[in-house]
C-alpha cells in the first residue's frame, strides 16, 4: 500500500505525540517508584532499622505433636518422645570449629559426626541453625546448657522425635518418618509452612506416609522478640497449633508380633483377616527391618546390609509382593465352572498323571495319577488333571471374572505404600500386554495358578475370606481416627451361587482334615477351632523334559532361590468362619510343609486371645510344638520388650 | 513497506554495521547484568557456582544472539513476524497439552538441553505482529473499529492461553505491552478508556463472584490479593514475602550494609529471594543510593530506546522498539511496585537481575531487534 507523503508524515507526527505521552508516564511511574524507595528507606528507615536490628519481632512455628498410631486395643505403635538436641547457628558462634570442638569434649560425638556438623553448618546460610547432635540424654543436655557461655551459637532445644516402640513388627504397616525431602515439595503449590522447618519429618512410607494429612496437624506460632545476635528475648504472644490426630489401626499387635516371630527370619508373608468385617488382624512381612534407624538417619553400611540381603527386608511382601498363587486357586478355577454350568458338584474325571494337549504334555504333581476324582478329592489330593479338563471347558474368561469376584487383580485401597494390583490375567489382557491371542495351554497353567496370575498375599486372605463368608469382604486397616469409630460398610452378598460355594469349602475342608488331605498334618483338633484351607506349591522355574524323565529334582537339592514358593490359605472355624488366613513362604518349598503349619499356629494364636493351647493340636505333635513355642521370640505382652537375642 | 522501500543503500554493511550499534544500550544492559550478578553471587553468601555462574552463562550467550539478531536487517526480521507469532502459538497450545508442570503451573516444554518457555516467546512475537499490523495499515484507519478488533484478537488469543497455565503476571504483561503498542500507533483514547472502565467492572466481578463456581482465579490467586491488601492476615505464607521484603528494604537505610553484609535473616524463608526479590537485597546492602541507581539505569535504557524509536523513521521499527521498550518497563514497574509493598505478588521477575535464563535469553533477543533496527534504519 503506497501512501503519499503528507498521510506518512501526519502518521508519524501522531506516533512521535505518543511516544512522547507514553515517555512521559513512564517518567512519571518511575519518579513514584523513586519516591515510594525514598519514603521507605530514607524516610522509614529508623524505623525499619529498629525492627531489623535492634528487637526484631520472629515469627516462629510451634510444631505440632504428631498423632499417635495404635494397634487395635490402644496398643502404641508410633508414639512421640522427647528429643533432646543442640543447635548451632554461625553466625551466632564465630569460629565454628572451635566452638564444635569445645562441645565434643562436653558431650560424645564422634568424629565422623562433627565433620559432618561442619560441613553441614558451612553449607547453610548463617543465621540458619543446624542440628548437631541429637538424642541426648538428660546429663549430656545439662551439660551443655551449663556450659553455655563458652558454646556461643549453641542452643540447647527439646523437640520431638518419632519413635516405634514395636519395632520390626510393625516397620512394613506404618513405615516411617524423615525429613521434607525436595521431592515431597515437588507439585505441591502453596506447601503447608510446616514443611519449610530444617528437618521437620513427615511421613515416608506406609500408614505414616499415606495418612500424613491424619497425623501430621497444623502449625501454632508464636511472637518472639530476638535480638541482632538472634538470641530469643522474650515470647510475646503464643497461639497454639492443633495435635495431629491418633489412628488406631485394625491390627492385634500381639498377633502381629506372634506371626512375626513365626515367620523368622524366612522370606514369607503373612495376613489375617477378620472375615466378619474385613478388618486386617495382622498384615506381617518378613524379614523385617528396624524402622527407627530410619528416623534417626540411617548409615550406608546399615543401609547397604538391608539392600544387599537376599530375602529383601524392605520390601512389604504382604502387599507389593506378586506370587503364582499355584493350586490354591484352584477353588476360582472350580467355582467359575460350577458358576458358567459346565460341570456340576459331582463331575468327575479320570487322572493318569498327566494331560495331553497339543502335543504337549500337563503333568500332574502325582507322577502316577490320581486315578477317579471328583471336586471334593480334587482339592483334598490337589489333583492338578481335573483342573486342566475343567478349566478347559469353562474358559479363561469365566476363570478371570471369578478371580475378580474374589478379589484377584484388584488394588485394594489400603493407606499402605506399593500396593500391588497382582494381574488376573484374561484374552484382552494378553492381547494388549503381549500383543499375542491367548492359547488353550495359557488356560491350562492359570488353571492351576500358574503362568500369568499373580497374586498378593493379601489378596489371597481377601479371596479366602470371601468364599468362607460368601461376602465381598473388603480389607480394611483403619479402626479409629481420633476416638472415632468409622464405619464399616456392610459387604456386599458376593454373586456366587451358596451351593457351589459349600461344595468347595467341603473340598477345603477335607484338605486339612480328610484322609488324604495334603495338609492332614496342619490340622486342628480343638472342635471349635477347625481349619480348612488349601495348600499351594508355585513353580519359580521351568521343569525341563530330560529333569523329568530323570526324576524331578528335590527342592533341598536345589538352591534357595530356585525352590518353589510355598502358599497355604485357609480359614477357621470351619462351621462359623471367623478369620481367613493367607501365608507365603517364598522358596520355601512345598505349601503342605511350610506354609500350612505356621498358618495354623498364626490363626489358633488369632483365636485364642492368647498363646495357642496344646489342646489344639493332634497329641502327636504336641511335643514338638511346645517347644517350638517357648522358643518362639515374642516380647513382653505388658512392656513389649523383645527376648534378649542369644546369639546362636 | 516492503524491503526495497527500505533504503538499503543508505544502511550500513558488513563489519561496519558493529559502529552503528546503539552503543549506550549495549553498556548499560551489560552495567545492570553485571550488577545481577554481584546480588546472586551476595545471595548465594559468595558461592559463585551456585547461580552468578549460571547467570552469567546465559548473559554471554543472550549477548551472542543480540548481536547476531543485531547484524541481520530488520526487513528480514519484519518478514518474519507473522511466522513467529504462528509458532510461539502453536507451542503455547503445545505446552497446555503437553507441558511439564512446575511450581503447580504448566509452563515449559522441555527441550533437553534448555526449557523452553512459549509465553515468554510470545512476549516479542506478538510485538512484532503488532508492529508490522500498524505499519501495513493506513493510518486513517487505526481506529475504525474492525482494525481495532484485530490486534485486539492478536493480544487476548495468546494471553487466555497463558492464561490457562496458569500464569497471571505474564498475562497481565502480555496485554500491558500489546496495548502501549495500539496506544502508539494512533489507536482513540476513547477505546483505551472505555477498556479501563470495563477494567475496573472486572475486578468487581472478580471478588463478587469469589467462592462462587464461577470464580475467576485461582484460590492461590485470591489469597496473594488478600495478602496485598493485608499483608498481616496471612503473616506465615505470602504476607510474610511482603512484610520481610519490606523490612529487609527499608533497614538497608541510606548507603546499606555493604556487599555481602545483609543480614537477611528473616528472608531465610523468601523461597524467591535470588528471582522475583533479588531487588530486596541490592537495596539492603547498597542502600537507596544503590537502588535509586538501578532505577536511574532502567529509566535510561527505556530512554535510549524511546529516543531510538524518535529517530526511526520506518515505522515498524518504531513501533517494535517501543513495544520492546514498554515490556522492559512493565516487567521492572511490576516487580518493583511488588517488592515494595505497592502491588500485589504476581509472579514477575527484575528484567537482567532475577535469575532465570530464559526471560534473559528472550529479553537480549528482544534489545538484538531494537538494535536492528537502529542500525538499519532509513537515514
Amino acid at each position: 500500500m503506497r501512501r503519499t507523503a503528507r498521510d506518512t508524515e501526519e502518521s508519524n507526527r501522531t506516533l512521535n505525540r505518543r511516544t512522547l505521552l507514553l515517555g512521559g508516564a513512564m517518567g512519571a511511574m518511575i519518579a513514584v517508584l523513586g519516591v515510594r524507595m525514598r519514603y521507605l528507606q530514607v524516610d522509614q528507615a529508623d524505623e525499619f532499622k529498629l525492627l531489623a536490628e535492634e528487637n526484631r519481632i520472629n515469627i516462629r512455628l510451634i510444631p505440632p505433636e504428631r498423632g499417635l498410631i495404635q494397634d487395635r486395643n490402644g496398643k502404641v505403635i508410633a508414639g512421640n518422645e522427647q528429643n533432646y538436641r543442640v543447635v548451632i547457628t554461625r553466625e551466632a558462634a564465630g569460629d565454628v570449629d572451635l566452638v564444635l570442638r569445645r562441645l565434643a569434649t562436653i558431650i560424645p560425638m564422634t568424629a565422623e559426626e562433627m565433620e559432618q556438623a561442619i560441613e553441614e553448618v558451612n553449607a547453610l546460610s548463617a543465621f540458619v541453625p543446624v542440628t548437631v547432635a541429637e538424642r541426648l540424654s538428660w546429663d549430656d543436655f545439662s551439660k551443655v546448657a551449663v556450659n553455655a557461655p563458652a558454646l556461643p551459637g549453641v542452643v540447647p532445644e527439646v523437640g520431638q522425635s518419632r519413635r516405634y516402640p514395636l519395632d520390626f513388627d510393625f516397620a512394613h504397616v506404618v513405615g516411617y518418618v524423615g525429613p521434607v525431602s525436595d521431592k515431597d515439595l515437588e507439585g505441591v503449590d502453596s506447601p503447608d509452612p510446616l514443611l519449610r522447618i530444617p528437618k521437620f519429618q513427615i511421613g515416608k512410607i506406609g500408614v505414616e506416609k499415606w495418612m500424613e494429612d491424619t497425623l501430621r496437624g497444623e502449625a501454632g506460632t508464636k511472637r518472639i522478640e530476638v535480638n541482632s545476635a538472634g538470641r530469643v528475648m522474650r515470647e510475646l504472644e503464643r497461639q497454639e497449633g492443633n495435635p495431629g490426630n491418633d489412628i488406631r489401626l485394625t491390627i492385634d499387635a500381639d498377633v502381629q508380633n506372634f506371626a512375626q516371630a513365626r515367620l523368622g527370619q524366612e522370606s514369607a508373608a503373612a495376613v489375617v483377616i477378620d472375615v466378619t468385617n474385613g478388618d486386617i488382624i495382622c498384615i506381617a512381612s518378613s524379614p523385617s527391618f528396624d524402622p527407627n534407624l530410619f528416623v534417626r538417619g540411617i548409615s550406608h553400611a546399615e543401609y547397604n546390609l538391608l539392600t544387599e540381603n537376599d530375602h529383601r527386608p524392605l520390601a512389604n511382601k504382604t502387599v507389593s509382593g506378586a506370587y503364582p498363587p499355584g493350586s490354591t486357586f484352584k477353588m476360582v478355577t472350580a467355582l467359575a465352572a460350577l458358576e458358567a454350568g459346565v460341570i456340576d458338584a459331582n463331575h468327575s474325571v479320570y487322572c493318569p498323571g498327566y494331560l495331553e494337549f497339543g502335543g504337549r504334555r500337563f503333568h500332574c504333581h502325582s507322577r502316577g495319577g490320581h486315578g477317579q476324582v471328583g471336586l471334593s478329592e480334587s482339592l483334598e489330593k490337589s489333583c492338578d488333571v481335573f483342573y486342566y479338563d475343567v478349566a478347559q471347558k469353562v474358559g479363561i474368561d469365566r476363570m478371570a471374572e471369578m478371580g475378580r469376584k474374589l478379589g484377584l487383580g484388584h488394588k485394594f485401597e489400603i493407606p499402605m505404600s506399593a500396593v500391588t494390583e497382582g494381574n488376573m490375567p484374561d484374552k484382552a489382557w494378553k492381547l494388549a500386554r503381549h500383543k499375542q491371542e491367548w492359547r488353550i495351554g495359557d488356560t491350562i497353567n492359570a488353571s492351576i495358578g500358574q503362568g500369568y496370575v499373580l497374586t498378593s498375599p493379601l489378596q489371597l486372605a481377601v479371596m479366602t475370606a470371601r468364599i468362607a463368608s460368601g461376602r465381598a469382604v473388603a480389607p480394611r486397616l483403619v479402626r479409629m481416627v481420633n476416638d472415632q469409630e468409622l464405619p464399616i460398610p456392610e459387604a456386599p452378598p458376593l454373586e456366587v451361587s451358596p451351593e457351589y460355594l459349600a461344595a468347595v469349602r467341603a473340598g477345603m475342608n477335607a484338605v486339612v482334615n480328610g484322609e488324604h488331605g495334603t495338609a492332614k498334618s496342619s490340622r486342628i483338633v480343638e472342635p471349635t477351632m477347625v481349619m480348612a484351607g488349601k495348600t499351594g506349591t508355585s513353580q519359580v522355574r521351568n521343569i525341563s523334559a530330560a529333569e523329568r524323565a530323570a526324576g524331578v529334582i528335590s527342592n533341598d537339592d536345589l538352591p534357595w532361590n530356585r525352590r518353589d514358593h510355598a502358599l497355604f490359605v485357609g480359614y477357621a472355624p470351619f462351621d462359623a468362619p471367623r478369620y481367613a488366613i493367607s501365608v507365603v513362604v517364598e522358596h520355601g518349598g512345598g505349601g503342605s510343609t511350610a506354609a500350612a503349619p505356621i498358618a495354623r499356629d498364626i490363626i489358633l494364636r488369632a483365636m485364642s486371645g492368647g498363646l495357642p493351647s496344646l489342646e489344639a493340636y493332634p497329641s502327636s505333635q504336641r511335643g514338638r510344638i511346645e517347644t517350638m513355642l517357648k522358643e518362639l521370640p515374642l516380647r513382653d505382652p505388658v512392656t513389649g520388650q523383645p527376648p534378649v537375642q542369644t546369639e546362636t | 513497506m516492503s524491503f526495497l522501500e527500505y533504503r538499503v543503500k543508505f544502511a550500513p554493511t558488513g563489519i561496519r554495521k558493529i559502529l552503528y550499534l546503539n552503543w549506550p544500550l549495549v553498556v548499560l544492559v551489560t552495567a545492570v547484568a553485571s550488577v545481577g550478578f554481584l546480588m546472586l553471587y551476595s545471595i548465594a553468601g559468595g558461592n559463585l557456582d551456585l547461580w552468578a555462574r549460571p547467570q552469567m552463562e546465559r548473559f554471554g550467550v543472550g549477548m551472542v544472539l543480540m548481536f547476531i539478531v543485531a547484524m541481520i536487517p530488520i526487513w528480514f526480521w519484519r518478514s518474519m513476524s507473522g511466522v513467529a507469532y504462528i509458532v510461539a502459538f502453536l507451542l503455547l497450545l503445545l505446552v497446555e497439552f503437553f507441558g511439564a508442570v512446575g511450581m503447580g503451573a504448566q509452563r515449559w516444554i522441555d527441550l533437553g538441553f534448555i526449557r523452553l518457555q512459549p509465553s515468554e516467546m510470545m512476549k516479542f512475537t506478538l510485538v512484532m505482529l503488532l508492529a508490522v499490523y500498524y505499519d501495513w495499515l493506513d493510518p486513517k484507519l487505526v481506529s475504525r473499529p474492525l482494525y481495532v478488533l484485530l490486534p485486539v484478537l492478536m493480544i487476548v488469543a495468546p494471553t487466555i492461553l497463558v492464561l490457562m497455565q496458569p500464569n497471571l503476571g505474564t498475562s497481565l504483561m502480555l496485554i500491558l505491552a500489546g496495548a502501549t503498542v495500539m496506544f502508539a500507533a494512533g489507536v482513540s483514547l476513547w477505546y483505551f478508556g472505555a477498556v479501563i472502565a470495563l477494567g475496573v467492572a472486572a475486578v468487581v466481578g472478580v471478588f463478587t463472584l469469589r467462592g462462587t463456581p464461577w470464580q475467576f482465579l485461582h484460590d492461590y490467586q485470591y489469597k496473594r490479593i488478600d495478602t496485598f491488601l493485608d499483608p498481616s492476615a496471612d503473616p506465615l505464607g505470602a504476607g510474610y514475602n511482603i512484610i520481610q521484603a519490606k523490612i529487609a528494604l527499608g533497614s538497608g537505610g541510606w548507603s546499606g550494609k555493604g556487599f555481602m553484609q545483609g543480614t537477611q535473616s528473616r528472608l531465610n524463608f523468601l523461597p524467591e529471594k535470588h528471582t522475583d526479590f533479588i531487588f530486596t537485597t541490592l537495596a539492603e546492602e547498597f542502600g537507596f543510593v544503590g537502588a535509586f541507581s538501578l532505577l536511574a539505569l532502567y529509566a535510561l535504557i527505556i530512554g535510549f530506546c524511546l529516543v531510538a524509536a524518535f529517530q526511526n523513521r520506518d515505522r515498524f521499527s518504531a513501533l517494535l522498539i517501543i513495544g520492546v521498550a514498554a515490556n522492559f518497563f512493565f516487567y521492572i514497574a511490576v516487580n518493583l511496585s511488588m517488592v515494595m509493598g505497592m502491588a500485589p505478588v504476581v509472579g514477575v521477575p527484575l528484567p537482567l537481575l532475577s535469575y532465570g535464563g530464559s526471560a534473559m535469553m528472550v529479553l537480549l533477543v528482544g534489545f538484538g531487534l531494537v538494535q536492528s533496527a537502529h542500525v538499519h534504519r532509513p537515514r
